[in-house]
């Protein structure tokens, strides 16, 4: 097991530097720097000046590993915009995301695991055909307007839940199921296709020849050997909340980094965007090495070589 | 009485184009402590029958029978409950190929465990213990450690030997055994059925061994029934079917064994003319007359069973005389 962690963890940090280099090289490219910090009434020469101040004149690898150095140290620029270190504006909004794409992830796993399971195991009946439309319901409906209905059922009519805002628990049920409902058909999907092709397996042939009830062989032989692809896909799919969640946090009025995302793209605060795509990034390949690591603990073929 | 009694079992499976009849009024029965090989070529319903024994039959199977009765029970009354307190304790089944029919995700340990406390409640201990008794019986060395190993981690004999020892753990009455030995190499295939056979002869098992292989039956059947398109065309003690076979299709399956020293190497095995007939719609008459050196308008007509000793039953219209070439 250790041997395969490490062995992914190479990979993994592999993957992170050429990340960093994508997203270093991504504002270098947006435009010249130098004249982006000096602003548009700037002379030629004050350009000139901002431009050795800032080091902006000295090969791009030299500038590269200054910058990965500030990274690593945990310095990730100044938002002249703010007038605030990035990192300080990221990591204020960080946490209503994350609690966001969470509670959307759990809220995609407890609807499509038991749907994907029943459609299975009762396939091809009416009752496979219902697990699937409640679940393809969510995907069919574009998220801004599913949200809309939430707001207006749940909120608005039953008033039983805040319409706006990230203060308490509560405020996240509505966002949560809005983002989360979107994830569910895929998940739904895998988890039917795969307990069809696990609980037609030679093993679940022999658990029943050996009188395991039914229950037992379908929850405890089947589920757990269905379920490693979808820890993949569930990975992805939280990955995906982080930096999906615009809309969803736009109409509840939230402050998490996909509103932050939107409003430095309309200020061209390049400084955060950068920031905010790196640390998306290494989020993502965060969740794909952990999906690694369950892997790896589910499916003990996995952890040699 | 036998410790497995099976009357006229019919097994049906629609099928696009009709009704499918793989098996087709088999009987047979099982005494305690007695091998009986159930041979035929692939196709001919084996696998089948030997499911339905289990009640594990395919969803889309139609089963049937005058009698189907072990140790007293009658199987065809039992809810799915009821079969699932039979099986694994009192009748257990291995697959023919090891590789894919233990759950990858599990040890050793825990799939043997789980099925002895499956039918025994009780501690984890005693099923530990059992488990590490049995597999020894299967003749699997560091039995302890093996325990902590997972399928991947054994050969395919070896995987087999888990297998055997998973379906005795509760030591049960039957083994019925599909082709256990049709996906390994040939020593070891040897190994596993002479394990089989001294089991057998330990436990007082009662085993059905299923295989296409008639070189096998040879060595370790007690009794034989020959199975062609559905049905037993000739059933005897494996001395008496070798000596006398009565059937044509069971001569001509005889014929195709490779003697040693007599079969050169690179010499085409021999092969029996002609295809299986479809088993879809309506069947009369004998299903082997398509292929039959002997054949004659009357093999069309309806069959009747014949005898040849006490033991010795065939479906065949001529007599042995008739038919020897
Ligand atoms: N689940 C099933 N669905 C449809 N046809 C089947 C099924 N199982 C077996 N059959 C058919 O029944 C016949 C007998 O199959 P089987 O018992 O597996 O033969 P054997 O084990 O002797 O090779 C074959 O023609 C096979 O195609
Ligand atoms: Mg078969």
């Amino acid at each position: 097991m250790l041997a395969f962690a490490l062995k992914r963890l190479g990979l993994t940090l592999l993957v992170l530097v050429s990340v960093s280099i994508i997203t270093f090289s991504l504002v270098r490219l947006a435009g010249d720097p130098a004249i982006a910090l000096a602003g548009p009434e700037a002379t030629s020469e004050e350009v000139e000046a901002v431009r050795t101040a800032y080091g902006f004149d000295r090969p791009l690898p030299a500038q590269y590993a200054t910058w990965l150095g500030d990274v690593l140290k945990g310095d990730l620029g100044f938002s002249n915009i703010l007038q605030r270190p990035v990192l300080e504006v990221v990591m204020e909004r960080l946490p209503v995301t994350a609690k966001l794409a969470g509670l959307s992830v759990l809220f995609a796993l407890i609807i499509a695991i038991p749907l994907g399971v029943v459609a299975a195991a009762k396939r091809n009946t009416i009752i496979d055909r219902l697990a699937l439309s409640i679940a393809v319901v969510g995907q069919a409906l574009p998220n801004f307007f599913f949200a809309l209905v939430l707001i207006l059922v749940l909120g608005v009519g039953l008033r039983w839940l805040p319409i706006s805002g990230d203060k308490t628990f509560l405020h996240y049920i509505m966002p949560a199921i809005a983002l989360g409902y979107f994830a569910t058909p895929a998940i739904m999907r895998l988890t039917r296709a795969g307990m069809i092709e696990v609980l037609d397996s030679d093993y679940i042939r022999t658990a029943r020849a050996m009188g395991l009830p039914r229950s037992r062989v379908v929850m405890k032989h089947a589920l757990r050997n269905a379920l490693i692809p979808v820890v993949s896909l569930t990975a992805v799919q939280l990955g995906f909340m982080l930096s999906g969640s615009i809309i969803v946090e736009s109409v509840f009025s939230m402050n998490g980094i996909g509103r932050l995302g939107w409003q430095s793209i309309q200020r061209t605060d390049l400084e955060v965007m950068q920031a905010l795509v790196l640390i998306i990034s290494v989020i993502y390949l965060a969740l794909n090495y952990m999906a690694d690591l369950l892997n790896g603990l589910l499916d003990p073929r996995l952890r040699v070589q | 009485m036998s410790l497995l009694n099976v009357e006229n079992l019919t097994i049906d499976i629609a099928h696009p184009r009709g009704t499918l009849h793989a098996v087709r009024g088999v009987s047979f029965h099982v005494e305690k402590g007695e091998t009986l090989c159930i041979v035929g070529e692939s196709g001919c319903g084996k696998s089948l029958t030997s499911h339905a024994l289990l009640g594990l039959s395919p969803r889309v199977a139609k089963v049937e029978a005058g009698a189907l009765s072990f140790d007293g029970t009658d199987l065809r009354r039992l809810k799915e409950r009821q079969w699932q307190k039979l099986r694994g304790l009192k009748m257990s089944m291995i697959f023919q190929d090891p590789m894919t029919s233990l759950n990858p995700s599990f040890t050793i340990g825990s799939l043997l465990e789980e099925v002895y406390m499956r039918h025994h409640p009780g501690g984890r201990s005693a099923a530990r213990a059992r488990a590490i008794e049995i597999l020894k019986k299967v003749g699997m060395s560091n039995a302890e450690e093996r325990l902590h190993q997972y399928p991947h981690q054994l050969s395919g004999g070896l995987r087999q030997r888990v297998m055997i020892a998973m379906g005795l753990i509760c030591g049960p009455d039957l083994l019925i055994a599909d082709e256990p030995t049709t996906a390994l190499d040939v020593n070891i295939q040897l190994q596993i059925l002479r394990l089989m056979q001294q089991l057998k002869e330990e436990m007082g098992l009662g085993i059905i061994f299923v295989t296409h292989d008639l070189g096998l039956v040879a060595r370790f059947a007690d009794r034989v029934a020959v199975m062609y398109a559905g049905r037993i065309v000739e059933t005897a003690p494996v001395a008496e079917l070798f000596a006398n076979p009565c059937h044509p299709y069971t001569r001509a399956l005889i014929n195709c064994i490779p003697v040693p020293g007599k079969t050169r190497p690179g010499e085409p095995l021999g092969a029996i003319p002609g295809v299986v007939p479809s088993l879809i719609g309506p069947q009369s008459g004998c299903a082997f007359r398509d292929r039959c050196a002997h054949a004659t308008p009357l093999c069309a007509r309806a069959l009747e069973r014949k005898r040849d000793g006490a033991a010795h039953v065939y479906e065949c219209h001529y007599t042995p005389e008739e038919t020897a070439a």
